[in-house]
């Protein structure tokens, strides 16, 4: 299988080489990119002719297209991209590398380079012994990667199949955690399994046999805990391998982690159990040599579960990548030669044409030339409802044709196109940082020293102050305290709520683009609408038809139609496509003059026609009578009117307007509803801008703005100490967006990186911007519950660790307590950063 | 007090200070990036319990290029953040991954692993 596949030298689907059979010779078209001008196609031509074998040259500058006729018993496709090559051009060509298996000497490696050169459409191979892969630089449309394949395997070699390259990191990142996963638990396991024996022989006092037989002092007891102590070392030391090399390769930079901690601690209470073993002289009671092997494995026990079990939870929290990498197409069926052939999506070339049958996958991004259809972009926009393609229409790679079939022409392949792009920013801003994480990080920073000279303050003063067996109870009390200290609740409490969150927005077709981007949209208090395209379409339609007593509808509009089918106006096609959808019949203009400022005349059926503004009429002395008023409030509604003369008589008027979006209204409704500020921002006048406010329901409309006093006004509402969230298109407002808070734009297409923007809504709908809003509220809350549990665990568990309850209620946590309690907490918090993957938006008017 | 707790007493604070100099006290040294004919600063960073070298010197202005190296499971390194100039990297164990970006301000940034558990700076002069 293909592993990437990359244009050279220019677009690799510019390389149309088509072939020909003529009775002897072969007709190559080679597409080369880099020609200018007629000297520089003499120039190739020149060095294509000198080819032994070739017949005819055909070199069109402006096609940037060799043709040559060539006899392929003499010449070959390589030799004439060499002699291309040497002019100072290359073809077009593609790239692609093959995993190889069975190469077990350095002679393979040419035999399989010349297999592969001697392939007709190969222009390089170059194979590497030590990765076992072969780089091949071949003429796509002379050769396939199955071709390739054939090549190698007729040598005697395998082709490894390998997979795209999105893939593997992901999925090489979740072998590496199933494999970490499973070492953690077997690890466990021993260390369980260990641990029983020691709990029982470490307290003897409960069982009626052992107590017997293990007395105080007795040599049987001390003989049974070295026993112990010898089991419990490869609990340490290998179960619990990892704490002590991460405390020294810590310690090597003088940095101290949770590693560090469970280490000192452990080994402290081992330490202090083998000298109570091998010397209790050294004591001066007897009832201080106890011993301690028990809590040295069972801790390690423990902490080693919450890591497997949290390695796993941690899985969990990407989940929405591996989705997303999932949708990618596994193969496409593209045209080539007039052959319709099954090949790996990673071969496809920008400029293919792409054949999708219903019920199959988009496989990469393009323009549909052939065909319509609908076709479900939920997976990509969040969308719920397919829509319908035709001609022209961009179609996205990995969502699903539903009902008829089409042609579309690749524009975006491999890493470009949309789905990729998504994942790439997915993943970026999962690894990004909310601004709340900077505190964090510094609290970790100071956090495990701090605990480790608490744990030294508490062991001393027990030992200075406490009960009697001192020394012993110190033990205790140092060991808890390092125990139960949890660096790892903190540190995973704003990583693991990010990356579930920004995966989350992503299933809803909205991608934030940081943290930082997160943790602003909540705090949002004011949210500034761009009119055209974000409230409304952005295209004028046809709105009003009103004709005048004796005049019909429809040929007004017939007749209005045939006018503007002449002219540019913006509202000009607005018209003529609304007297297309009412399958009016079409009439033929002619004479037509446009009247700048005013509008148009022609003459349409033999009648003459005028067509414009209240001006334009009044320049004719054309009375209006009630057309004045209907006009007047028209244009309240924020429509534009036109009145229509039919030989100098007031016939009526057309009306377009750039019409609201079904869901506008809704969705500012819902805006306010979370107590945001909506204002919109346009450059309509005042009266057409009002009206279109009031329609929709905005609670401020900022009119007359010039597109590039966007940015400011945004500023303004800034400078009033308000957070302004700006939505707009990425290319217009772009400075708007930038200069806002926080930016969403509004998506166009397959375009999803859009630079300006902090969010982009991929639906190009304005709900995106609450649902967008909503999860950054999800997400953030989540993120300060991890917090306040992080905190208040530590800052709880640690005062209680080192005994300071114990003077009022003579509560002393056991070291086995604290193991478990660190070991839960640092689970509960992926835990509940796992709850936002149930997060569904909620519906309009459940806000809180 | 007894002889004893004296000497206990002591040694907890000696313990103390020493903690607080070994893990906050000032450091020295540091890698200054050598720069590569292809213009950038460029250095290798071995990711294990730490990143090596943890103090990385380079000049403003021009391109940087940090070669990680993970060689460890631990999944607490699994990544690397510079906050500061909103880069971040997977790092697969055992695959040197490059990290670019351009320093434009002098100033201390520092790196972390997406727990902040793991911490190295860059100093930018």
């Amino acid at each position: 299988m293909a592993v990437e596949t990359s244009p050279i030298d220019a677009p690799a689907g510019s390389t149309i080489a088509r072939l020909e059979r003529d009775a002897r010779l072969r007709r190559i078209e080679l597409a080369v990119p880099g020609l200018d001008g007629r000297q520089a196609a003499e120039h190739l031509s020149e060095h294509l002719q000198a080819v032994p074998g070739v017949a005819v040259v055909n070199v069109n500058p402006t096609a940037r297209l060799a043709r040559v006729d060539y006899d392929p018993d003499r010449a070959s496709v390589s030799a004439l991209a060499r002699a291309a090559r040497s002019a100072g051009y290359s073809i077009g060509s593609a790239s692609l590398d093959l995993g190889i298996q069975g190469m077990h000497c350095a002679s393979c490696v040419s035999t399989i380079e010349h297999a592969l050169a001697q392939t007709p459409g190969v222009l390089a191979a170059t194979v590497n012994l030590a990765t076992e892969r072969a780089h091949v630089e071949y003429v796509p449309a002379f050769i396939d990667a199955s071709a390739l394949r054939q090549a190698i395997t007729s040598a005697g070699y395998d082709v490894r199949e390998g997979v795209a390259r999105g893939e593997t990191a992901v999925d090489q990142e979740q072998r590496d955690r199933e494999r970490e996963y499973r070492s953690l638990l077997t690890k466990f396991w021993f260390a369980a399994a260990i641990s029983v024996p020691v709990i029982v022989f470490s307290y003897p006092q409960f069982f009626p046999v052992l107590r017997e037989w293990l007395t105080m002092g007795s040599d049987a007891r001390r003989l049974v805990w070295g026993a112990l102590g010898v089991m419990t070392l490869p609990v340490m030391f290998w179960s619990g391998s990892q704490f002590f090399s991460g405390m020294w390769a810590g310690l090597r930079h003088r940095q101290a982690n949770m590693n560090t901690l469970i280490a000192i601690g452990t080994s402290a209470a081992w330490l202090y159990s083998s000298v109570a073993v091998v010397a209790p002289q050294v004591f001066p009671r007897m009832e201080l040599a106890e011993e301690f092997y028990d809590v040295a494995a069972v801790v390690i026990a423990l902490v080693v579960l919450g890591l497997a079990l949290e390695v796993k939870a941690k899985g969990r929290t990407s989940e929405a990548i591996k989705k997303l990498v999932g949708l990618q197409a596994k193969t496409a069926r593209v045209l080539r030669d007039g052959r319709e052939l099954d090949i790996a999506v990673e071969e496809v070339l920008v400029g293919d044409t792409v054949v999708v049958r219903p019920g199959e996958k988009v496989p990469v991004d393009g323009v549909l030339t052939d065909g319509s259809s609908s076709v479900d972009e939920s997976m990509i926009t969040g969308e719920s409802i397919p829509v319908e393609k035709h001609a022209g229409d961009e179609v996205i790679g990995a969502t699903i044709n539903q009902t008829g079939s089409f042609r579309f022409e690749a524009t975006k392949v491999g890493k470009d196109t949309a789905l990729a792009q998504i994942i790439r920013l997915v993943q970026d801003a999962q690894g990004s940082k909310a601004p709340i994480q900077r505190v964090v990080d510094q609290v970790s920073q100071y956090f495990v020293p701090t605990v480790m000279i608490l744990a030294v303050i508490a062991a001393v003063v027990w030992f200075d102050f406490g009960p009697q067996p001192a020394p012993v109870y110190a033990l205790i009390v140092f060991v808890t305290t390092l125990i139960i200290a949890c660096p790892c609740a903190l540190g995973l409490a704003t990583p693991t709520s990010l990356t579930v969150g920004i995966g989350k927005g992503a299933e809803q077709g909205i991608l934030i683009r940081s943290g930082d981007a997160l943790q602003s949209a909540q705090r949002l208090q004011t949210i500034v609408l761009d009119k055209t395209g974000t409230i409304t379409k952005g295209n004028p339609e046809l709105t009003d038809v009103v004709a005048e007593t004796g005049f019909d509808e429809d040929e007004l509009l017939a007749i209005a139609a045939a006018v503007e089918r002449n002219s540019e106006h913006p509202l000009a096609g607005a018209i003529v496509e609304g007297a297309r959808l009412r399958q009016l019949s079409q009439l033929e203009a002619s004479d037509f003059e446009a009247i700048p400022g005013h509008g148009a005349k022609a003459t349409v059926d033999g009648r003459s026609v005028l067509l414009g503004n209240t001006r334009l009429m009044a320049d004719r002395g054309i009375t209006l009578g009630r057309l004045q008023g209907e006009a007047q409030r028209m244009a309240e509604d924020g429509k534009t009117p036109m009145f229509m003369a039919l030989d100098e008589v007031a016939a009526g008027i057309v009306a377009a307007a750039d019409t609201v979006k079904d869901d506008s209204a809704e969705a500012i409704a819902a805006l306010k509803q979370m107590g945001l500020e909506v204002v919109m921002l346009t450059g309509d006048n005042r009266r057409t801008a009002e009206a279109i406010g009031r329609m929709v329901g905005v609670d401020r409309v900022l009119a007359e703005v010039l597109p590039q006093d966007k940015a400011h006004e945004v500023q303004k509402l800034q400078l009033e100490g308000r957070k302004v969230g700006m939505v707009g298109d990425g290319i217009n407002d772009a400075p708007a967006l930038a200069q806002a808070d926080v930016g969403f734009a509004i998506g166009t297409g397959t375009d999803v990186a859009i630079e300006a923007a902090d969010v982009t809504l991929i639906s190009g709908n304005l709900r995106a911007v609450v649902t967008a809003i909503q999860v950054s509220k999800a997400t953030m809350r989540n993120v300060y519950e991890n917090l306040i549990w992080a905190f208040g665990y530590n800052s709880l568990g640690i005062p209680i660790a080192m005994g300071l309850l114990y003077p009022f209620t003579g509560l002393l946590l056991s070291p086995l307590i604290a193991a478990a309690a660190m070991a839960t907490s640092s689970i509960s918090v992926v835990t509940n950063a796992n709850r936002l993957r149930r997060w569904q938006p909620r519906p309009y008017g459940g806000m809180p | 007090m007894t002889t004893i707790q004296i000497a206990v007493t002591f040694a907890g604070l000696v313990l103390v200070v020493g903690i607080a100099w070994f893990f906050w006290g000032p450091r020295r040294g540091g890698l200054r990036a050598a720069t590569t004919s292809s213009g950038y600063q460029e250095a290798m960073v071995l990711v294990k319990g730490g990143y090596t070298p943890d103090l990385i010197v380079v000049q403003h202005g021009k391109p940087v290029r940090l070669n990680f190296r993970r060689e460890e499971t631990a999944a607490c390194s699994e990544m690397v953040v510079f906050g500061d100039f909103g880069k971040s990297a997977r790092l697969p164990e055992g695959e040197t991954v490059p990290l670019e970006f351009l320093p434009e301000k002098p100033g201390e940034y520092e790196f972390t692993c997406q727990m902040g558990m793991l911490r190295g700076k860059l100093v930018v002069e």
